[in-house]
């Protein structure tokens, strides 16, 4: 749509304005004084330059939480977009299925993040959950709370069940857009499934794709509450990221500093995403309006 | 119906996948406690709503649902209230600055919440709200209010600018317009957007568990604190999380369509 030049506009904008700068600004402007300032207590604070990030920068717990964060991010990525598509594409294509498709599978999208955190503990703890009792009368190891490798696994699994239905709901709607002159095309062509696939479907969908792998990029990025709720961070610290690290670090141990210093860099890089996320926007309306 | 086997075998597997952790936790919820730690059934052999007894009738619990509401309505009014006018500015005009504006807005929906709790708990001390649903009201504004102006600019790009040339020549005046003709015509974004303000408030956990102690506490807080005397009381736990699930679950089917819209940010 053509936009009218007018800074007048400012005004509409204004209220917007204040009440996130309110709740952005003012806390990040605070967050900026910590991470370059030093303290013996008694709200006496000292210079101390770029210290801390510094200290942070080199310390083996941030690389630690760091590494296990990135490594998560990607191993959810890798399981849910493909399972994501292939979902989607299964998906009925109207009528009555295709409404109980999308109601249930946007059930776990809307459930509080605590509570599927509560659901996966419910349903994997070996004394009472139907997964890890049938696990343990099937003679398979498993007890999330001792074990670093079966923590991972219940939590991978758990953001699997949790987030893979926003990929395929995004998809879906990709699909739903394709003209059926596409296929009527690709059919007279006799093009195989896997061609419809790769050459109609795949192209039609990269816009809500790349949507798809940003967000999910970013909330697993920040992921906090269900590993919480589920294992603490624990056992030990296998599971610790960086979110969670991070809180245990500023209101656990009050080390302001650091903590400081540490949400700062973890900013910069939710910044980086979400500029990367932002162009790919605006690239995609610039295509759709053209 | 299905178009063939193979898809049909697919979402079924799927589908199934997504219910069974859902329905165990609401077989446990009907369970006793006794049962639960004793006898290992796929149904509750016992039936009892006592765990659901419980919550309504203990104000430490469902006080917790009371705060949340509370605090979660008071976000989602602030949030679309000062949304729509800047939404309809990005959506109709160039100004300075709009794309700097519109692109800060996104980095606070994607900021992570970690990384405000403590700054948010020193501010709402120093200003005495603290414990107030008004804080945490405030602090969900953090990513709500950009998320609502993204979602609303998404809805609103859609309706064309003759309706609002139209609205001048006829005598209109901006307010008049906008709330007689305008806010109907997208009636379905506001709904949406103010579905996911209210979605994304009442699931955070971080933010509310910090800026609250006993006034305001929110039920997400309540469930991370249910250690009693006797272990874990897992039949009420179960039976909280069903209740929780429960606002979100009666408006699934009136969105259905426009999930992924509203995730996407009004993209899509």
């Amino acid at each position: 749509m053509e936009k009218t030049q007018n800074n007048k506009a400012w005004f509409l904008v204004l209220p917007v304005l204040i009440v996130v700068a309110f709740s952005a600004v003012i806390p990040l402007m605070t967050v900026v004084n910590y991470s370059v300032n030093d303290t013996f207590g008694q709200n006496d604070f000292f210079w101390n330059g770029l210290g801390w990030f510094e200290e942070m920068i080199s310390s083996d717990r941030m690389h630690a939480a760091l590494g296990r964060q990135v490594l998560f991010s990607a191993i959810i990525l890798a399981i849910e977009v493909p399972l994501g598509i292939f979902v989607a594409l299964n998906m009925p294509k109207k009528g009555f299925w295709a409404s109980f498709c999308l109601v249930l599978m946007a059930l776990p999208l809307l459930i509080p993040f605590n509570v599927v955190g509560t659901i996966w503990q419910i349903f994997c703890r070996i004394d009472i959950g139907l997964l890890g009792h049938s696990l343990a009368a099937i003679g398979i190891d498993y007890n999330y709370t001792n074990d670093a490798l079966d923590a991972w696994i219940t939590i991978v699994v758990m953001d699997v069940w949790h987030w893979t239905s926003l990929v395929a709901l995004l998809c879906y709607a990709g699909l739903q857009s394709i003209p059926q002159a596409y296929y009527q095309a690709a059919k007279i062509d006799q093009a195989s499934r896997w061609s419809v696939f790769r050459y109609i479907e795949l192209p039609k969908m990269s816009g809500v794709l790349l949507i798809a792998v940003l967000l999910r990029f970013m909330d697993s990025f920040m992921i906090y509450t269900e590993p919480f709720v589920l294992t603490g961070g624990g056992p030990g610290n296998s599971t610790t990221f960086l979110s969670i690290d991070l809180v245990k670090m500023a209101v656990g141990q009050f080390d302001l500093g650091p903590a400081a210093a540490f949400s700062i860099m973890y900013f910069l890089v939710i910044l980086l995403v979400s500029w990367v996320f932002y162009t790919v926007m605006t690239t995609l309306d610039a295509q759709e309006t053209k | 119906m299905m178009k063939n086997r193979g898809s049909l075998i697919t979402m079924t597997l799927y589908l199934l996948f997504l219910l069974i952790p859902i329905y165990w936790l609401i077989n446990m919820s009907l369970k006793t406690n006794t049962e639960i730690t004793s006898t290992f059934s796929i149904y509750p052999q016992t039936f009892t709503f006592a765990n659901y007894v419980t919550i309504l009738t203990d104000p430490s619990w469902y006080m917790g649902y009371v705060n949340s509401m509370i605090y979660v309505v008071m976000n989602t009014v602030i949030s679309i209230t000062v949304a729509l006018p800047a939404a309809y500015a990005f959506s109709r005009y160039s100004f300075m600055g709009d794309k700097h504006l519109f692109f800060w807005l996104l980095t606070n929906r994607m900021s992570p919440p970690a990384v405000f709790a403590l700054p948010f708990f020193q501010l709402y001390s120093s200003i005495g709200l603290f414990d107030t649903h008004i804080a945490v009201a405030l602090a969900h504004c953090l990513f709500n209010v950009p998320l609502a102006v993204w979602i609303l600019e998404g809805f609103m790009r859609g309706v064309p600018k003759e309706i609002d040339e139209t609205a001048y020549i006829d005598g209109y005046s901006f307010p008049r317009f906008f709330i007689r003709i305008f806010m109907p015509l997208v009636a379905s974004g506001i709904g949406v957007a103010a579905f996911f303000c209210f979605m994304f408030s009442w699931v955070e956990l971080l933010l509310s568990r910090t800026l609250t102690a006993v006034n305001a506490k929110s039920i997400a807080a309540t469930m991370t604190r249910t250690v009693s005397a006797s272990g874990m009381d897992w039949g009420v736990l179960a039976a909280a999380g069903v209740l929780t699930i429960i606002p979100g679950a009666l408006v699934i089917y009136f969105v259905r369509n426009y999930i992924a819209k509203g995730f996407a940010l009004g993209r899509v």
